[in-house]
């Protein structure tokens, strides 16, 4: 019997490979006058930049497939892969699509990017968005709704519309209906990891990134109804949870690797971005929604790598979430030279050592074109917390 | 005749090139590099000088047409003669050294030594004809390579074991190269005329013709080797400069050479790519071949000459095989890590999931091209006239995925130059400098040209 | 930044001071448990010292600590120490070296234990690492930690939002915060006096830095500069110690420029200007002397640099202001150097090449420091449109050895400065006619400017 969610699954891989943009450059043909509006990893306020008419475009670097030149001639050796192929693609044309770019404070690397890209497209609306790590409604809170205004503003200087409470309310409310479907695809992948490999979930997920909100909720439910009618049998697998504060993304055929060697990734953190906020966004009685939207990220946003930690302790959110989604380990997995992930690992080792999670680590980069270390690696590691899961 | 000379220490060989006070290159000379700086310095000063002599004597014979086609042999001939005398100092050094060994009282290694210094003494002379196949010039390579043949087929009979002979040579060797000994480069010349003579390719020839060829070849080198050659000036250039036998005011930055020198070849040239064994360079000049810029590559030595090396090691070929095996390729297989450390792994692996070996090769050519042109696009991008220089660019494929990506970057209308004697385009570049020397100030002379007198006439 | 140069003439008043002020710095923080002083860690760029001083509060540089074991060979036993503990050969080399001093014992420059933190500053300005750096610190000395969030500067710009943004958290985070760590309330006349003191020495620090435009240049505004900037970078801010010094260093700076004497080096006085550059990015401490040596032997001056901006960019105007002490606080913390947008930093290269006359600049890139880094290739080509003046790029690391490559560093120092050589009076690219060396023209740039180069 054929796959019900083989078509799409496929339609997402495409959109994914989509380094061109065809799809944005369709939604823009559609929508005379529309913005698309790239953005690097991680988050960015997507309900707001949809309410002003835009598109908001994910950018995730170039995967494995292209030649770098001109992108490795801007940066050292010692610098990610990310900002290479993201710079390739933009000196290409590949971006022509779009009419700016946001660059939210990932890193020094992302941020500096920015100012690169200042120079490197003169013409190009580029922003940096400085998330808060004040997380105090009237300080950090009120920074981050005035970062917001001026991004609204300034789009709107370039032919964006005027930012509409009412619009960005109906945006939080697509954004919620999503991040329900999002949660709803997580709790199944949790629940049957034998019906829904993590890659598939990674596609279908990933593909939203350039894609109205709207659709790609459209997109969720057809997968999910989808795959509910595959005939399936479960298969006793080591349940892992994959983190590594994605920015750069592993190549696909890595997390395939990954499920290969025996490993279903049941939670994983590589488009943070979409379920960056725990649960929905909620406007109070009267509320301004961008002040809900400022405040859903102050109080409701996850831990990763590139958000202040607080009074909190680090690795304490993972330990939640592997006992949560009944994890038998951790695997992390960071982008070479990603100081943020690095800088947070032996931390977050330590954190799953003390709560007795197993876990093991290893680098990679998004052009990577060796898996055979790793998928030994992650096989060593699921037979061992089989044999560990056996014995304890 | 007022002359100067540039040298290029390189990390494999090191380079020289004679000009004369009009500009004229008179000569080069190259010699592998070896421990010791100074000797491989002189060693490749003494092949431009002989080099110039053989200029000049060709020059003596330019009235007779005929000339030219005795030259060949005798180029081979006067090889043969170097080598003979390497051999013989090879000889002395190896008993020197058994004489003060643990094995002095080793009777059969003594003989099995001396019978396999006879076979390669005698399956030398097979090398030394034109047209045969000699992968290099060094004496280390030739004497190396016949000896360790001999030395395992004496060792499979069962006489002394290899490792023993192989240890004995190779002590020797490293003593041999790094001992300078002046060169007569007429009596060697004319030990060379008398060798050639009895060459099989001259065969065919009536012994009145031998004679008068004698006479005239003889009297071609007494004219060629009259006049004294003087250098006024010498300029010294190379990798790791800190370390160069020259006085600091006569060492130039390699950048500053190679960019002169490629220049001066071409003379149209803006860009110039350097890939040598340690170090890629990309240098911009101007319309005077004075750099404007330059980038090299980090720490790392990933793609550069070196990168071949190791590959050719893992997989048991000559350096110059691989070229063109990779042309060979249906297809090149992405490789995305030209990192030298990990290259035999990822070889190995590629070859156990069953990648052709000349598919491998052609991704791998087009990795170490891909980070020289992100390097050229580093230092500015590649401008009308582009030059390719050092080792890499013997590499008919790395050659040929150049001009592709060129071609795909920059447009088809670049032009690009790949010189046969690219590899001396730093001594050159050096030599150009000790020429604008001569106008102001000449930087005192190296110790192995103030030191020596080249020749005894 | 504050240990001497041996070799620097023992008979500068300034640098009797200086090491003076260190000396006694330390002494304070091994007594600090006993005497009852409370100890906040901070950072470089960004610090708030007259805060602290004003509340009788004694600061620990991390950064100071990682560049002084830098400088005293101990980095490579440190930086192995957090690998060895998880830390990844990727990351930033301060941290490492931070966390394997700590590891080791917490050791500091002058060989006594420094005292525990009884508060983390975390004055996150210009460095996201800075973030990192504390949390993990938190970790190992499980105390407060108090984030003060710098915003960037993208447009080379501090808006009304930026500063409110700062100023919020420094009425209402941190100022509460230093106040309960030391027991008492901030006396704001006592902070206005400290900025008072803080203006007074970056009026003479800035003399001191301009001083370098003179030719022969009487400062090496690199190498020397980081000698320059300890005092103001680290605890000393709104000190009088500080205003001594300063004051000490400017006369003896003038005096030098009456004289026409050049910088001092390791060696002794540099006896010639040949070439003088402009640098960006900082430099390496496991070899300092070395790194500094290949230039002044080759007679190269640096005469300014971006690294001694990172700790306050004085030379644009700023100055801290007792009048507004909060809101210049802030301004000083959104105007360190790495807080700057790439195009404000290519603007401030570009003025620095032009108004110190330079030959030729060079970027030393960092592997530890990606907030510096990340764009200096772009900057490189940038800079050389703009101004036709030569850029060299080389590669090392702040304080991890085996990213400083002796050989390979000083043959592109060389041949970039035979490059300079080679194109003296040639094209564009030419900013000075040739020169006979050895002749020590008192005149500033300036004048001879306007009297027009010969």
């Amino acid at each position: 019997m054929t796959d019900p969610a083989f078509a799409l699954v496929e339609r997402a891989h495409s959109i994914v490979d989509d380094r061109k943009l065809s799809t944005v450059a369709h939604w823009k043909d559609n929508h005379l006058g529309g913005l698309a509006i790239g953005h690097m990893p991680i988050y960015v306020p997507r309900p707001l930049i949809e309410a002003i008419g835009c598109l908001p475009v994910a950018l995730f670097g170039g995967g494995d497939a292209i030649d770098i030149i001109r992108g490795d001639s801007y940066f050292q050796s010692y610098i990610c892969h990310i900002p290479r192929s993201t710079v390739e693609l933009a000196l290409s044309g590949d971006f022509d699509a779009l009419d700016g770019v946001l660059f939210p404070s990932i890193c020094d690397v992302i941020r500096n990017l920015g100012g690169m890209w200042r120079m490197l497209f003169p013409k190009a609306y580029t922003a940096y968005v400085d998330l808060p790590q004040n997380f105090d409604r009237d300080i950090g809170g009120k920074f981050y709704v005035l970062e917001m205004r001026r991004i609204a503003r300034e789009l709107q200087e370039r032919g964006a519309q005027p930012l509409d409470p009412d619009a960005l309310r109906e945006c939080i409310a697509l954004e919620n209906e999503r991040r329900a479907v999002i949660a709803e695809l997580d709790a199944l992948r949790r629940a049957e990891p034998w019906r829904v490999k993590a890659s598939e979930a990674y596609l279908i997920v990933r593909a939203g990134g350039a894609m109205e909100t709207k659709s790609h909720t459209l997109l969720l439910r057809e997968f999910i109804t989808a795959v509910q009618q595959r005939t399936v049998r479960p298969i006793d697998n080591v349940r892992v949870v994959l983190v590594g504060s994605f920015c750069e993304q592993p190549p696909f055929a890595l997390i395939r690797a990954l499920e290969k060697s025996g490993c279903d990734i049941v939670d994983d953190d590589f488009q943070l971005g979409m379920r960056m906020i725990d649960g929905p966004i909620e406007i109070a009685e009267g509320e301004d929604p961008l002040d809900a939207l400022a405040r859903a990220y102050l109080d409701k946003g996850q831990e990763t790598a590139s958000r202040y930690i607080g009074d909190l302790i680090k690795g304490a959110s993972l330990v939640r979430r592997v006992k949560e989604c009944n994890a038998d380990g951790v695997i992390f997995a960071a982008a070479s030279f990603c100081d943020p992930a690095l800088l947070d690992q032996p931390m977050i080792e330590a954190a799953l050592t003390k709560a007795s999670v197993p876990h093991t680590s290893f680098k990679f980069a998004e052009n990577l074109g060796q898996f055979s270390v790793i998928r030994e690696q992650a096989g060593a590691f699921s037979d061992a917390v089989k044999l560990w899961g056996a014995a304890s | 005749m007022r002359c100067v000379l540039g040298i290029d220490l390189g990390s494999t060989t090191t380079k020289a090139v004679m000009i004369d006070e009009s500009g004229r290159m008179l000569g080069k000379g190259i010699t592998n590099s070896r421990s010791n700086y100074e000797v491989a310095c002189a060693v490749a000063r003494i092949e431009a000088h002989t080099a110039a002599r053989f200029d000049m004597l060709e020059r003596a014979l330019s009235y007779d047409p005929s000339a030219k086609a005795w030259l060949v042999p005798l180029r081979e001939a006067f090889r043969f003669e170097l080598f003979l005398d390497d051999l013989v100092d090879l000889r002395a050094t190896i008993a020197t050294n058994l004489e003060g060994s643990p094995y002095a009282d080793n009777k059969a290694l003594a003989r099995a030594v001396t019978s396999v210094l006879d076979s390669v003494q005698e399956n030398a002379a097979d090398l030394f004809v034109a047209g045969a196949p000699r992968r290099s010039d060094f004496f280390r390579d030739i004497a190396g390579a016949l000896f360790v043949a001999e030395a395992e087929s004496l060792a499979r009979v069962g006489v002394v074991p290899f490792e023993s002979l192989v240890g004995l040579y190779d002590r020797a060797i490293l003593e041999v190269e790094t001992r300078l000994r002046p060169r007569d480069t007429k009596s060697l010349l004319l030990r060379a005329v008398a060798r050639s003579v009895k060459m099989p390719e001259l065969d065919g020839t009536s012994a009145q013709q031998h004679q008068r060829m004698v006479q005239m070849l003889e009297h071609a080198v007494c004219e060629a080797t009259k006049e004294q050659i003087l250098e006024i000036a010498v300029v010294g250039t190379g990798y790791g400069r800190q370390t160069l036998p020259f006085p600091k005011e006569a060492v130039r930055s390699e950048i500053l050479c190679h960019g002169r020198g490629a220049h001066r070849v071409f003379p149209g040239t803006r860009t110039v790519l350097d890939i040598g064994g340690q170090d890629t360079k990309a240098i911009q000049v101007d319309d005077h071949g004075v750099v404007t810029s330059f980038q090299m590559n980090d720490r790392c030595a990933a793609g550069c000459g070196r990168y071949l090396g190791y590959i050719a090691d893992e997989l048991g070929l000559g350096l110059h095989e691989l070229g063109p095996l990779a042309l060979s390729a249906k297809k090149a297989i992405k490789v995305n890590s030209t990192c030298t450390v990990f290259a035999g792994a990822e070889l190995r692996e590629r070859l156990s999931l069953g990648q052709r070996r000349e598919d491998i090769l052609a991704g791998l050519h087009r990795a170490i091209i891909l980070r020289a042109m992100s390097l050229l696009a580093r230092s500015g991008g590649v401008k009308t006239e582009f030059t390719f220089t050092g080792g890499v660019c013997n590499n008919a494929m790395a050659t040929k995925v150049l001009r592709e990506l060129v071609d795909e970057n920059y447009g088809t209308d670049i032009q690009l130059n790949i010189h046969p004697d690219s590899i001396y385009m730093g001594a050159l570049g050096a030599g150009l400098f000790a020429l604008d020397a001569l106008a102001g100030d000449i930087p005192p002379l190296p110790a192995f040209v103030r030191d020596t007198r080249m020749e005894a006439t | 930044m504050s240990e001497q140069v041996d070799s620097h003439d023992q008979k500068d008043k300034s640098q009797q001071t200086q090491k003076r002020m260190i000396g006694e710095h330390f002494d304070k923080l091994a007594r600090a448990k006993e005497d009852g002083k409370k100890v906040v860690y901070t950072f470089v760029p960004g610090n708030v010292t007259e805060l602290l001083g004003a509340l009788d509060l004694l600061p620990v540089l991390p950064e100071i600590n990682a560049l002084q074991s830098g400088m005293r060979k101990r980095s490579a036993g440190y930086i192995a120490e957090a690998e060895k503990a998880g830390h990844s050969e990727d990351v930033c080399t301060y941290v490492k070296c931070d966390v394997g001093m700590q590891k080791s014992g917490n050791i500091g420059p002058t060989g006594t234990k420094l005292p525990d933190p009884d508060l983390l500053l975390l004055s996150y300005t210009g460095c996201f690492t800075f973030m990192k750096w504390f949390e993990i610190l938190k970790q190992e000395y499980n105390c407060p930690v108090v984030m003060l969030h710098v915003p960037y500067q993208t447009e080379g710009n501090i808006t009304p939002e930026m500063r409110d943004y700062v100023t919020s958290q420094l009425e209402r985070n941190v100022i509460p915060a230093l106040e309960k760590v030391a027991g008492k309330k901030l006396d704001r006349d006592a902070l206005a006096h400290r900025m008072q003191l803080s203006a007074k020495a970056e009026e003479d620090l800035v003399a001191v830095w301009e001083s370098a435009k003179h030719r022969p240049s009487p400062i090496d505004g690199y190498f020397g500069g980081v000698y320059y900037v300890g005092p103001i970078f680290s605890s000393f801010r709104g000190s009088e110690d500080a205003v001594t010094y300063y004051r000490e260093l400017r006369e003896e700076v003038e005096q030098r420029v009456r004289e026409g004497r050049g910088p001092m080096t390791p060696d002794g006085e540099q006896k010639q200007e040949k070439y003088r550059l402009v640098v960006e990015g900082p430099p390496n401490w496991t070899s300092f002397h070395d790194f500094w040596r290949m230039f002044s032997k080759e007679g190269a001056t640096v005469v300014s640099s971006t690294y001694t901006r990172v700790g306050g960019l004085y030379d644009t105007g700023f100055r801290h202001d007792y009048r507004r002490p909060i809101d210049s606080l802030a301004d000083y913390c959104l105007g360190c150097y790495t807080n700057l947008g790439l195009p404000t930093r290519l603007d401030l290269l570009e003025r620095y090449i032009k108004d110190y006359q330079a030959d030729g600049f060079l970027v030393n890139s960092v592997k530890s420091c990606n907030s510096f880094s990340v764009g200096q290739l772009l900057m490189l080509r940038k800079l050389e449109e703009r101004t036709g003046v030569p850029g060299g790029f080389i590669e090392s690391d702040l304080v991890d050895p085996r990213y400083f490559g002796k050989a390979n560093i000083e043959n592109r120092i060389q041949s970039f400065l035979q490059v300079l050589e080679a194109r003296r009076g040639k094209g564009p690219g030419d900013p000075l006619p040739k020169r006979s060396e050895g002749k020590r023209a008192l005149t500033l740039i300036d004048d001879q400017k306007a009297g027009g180069l010969p």
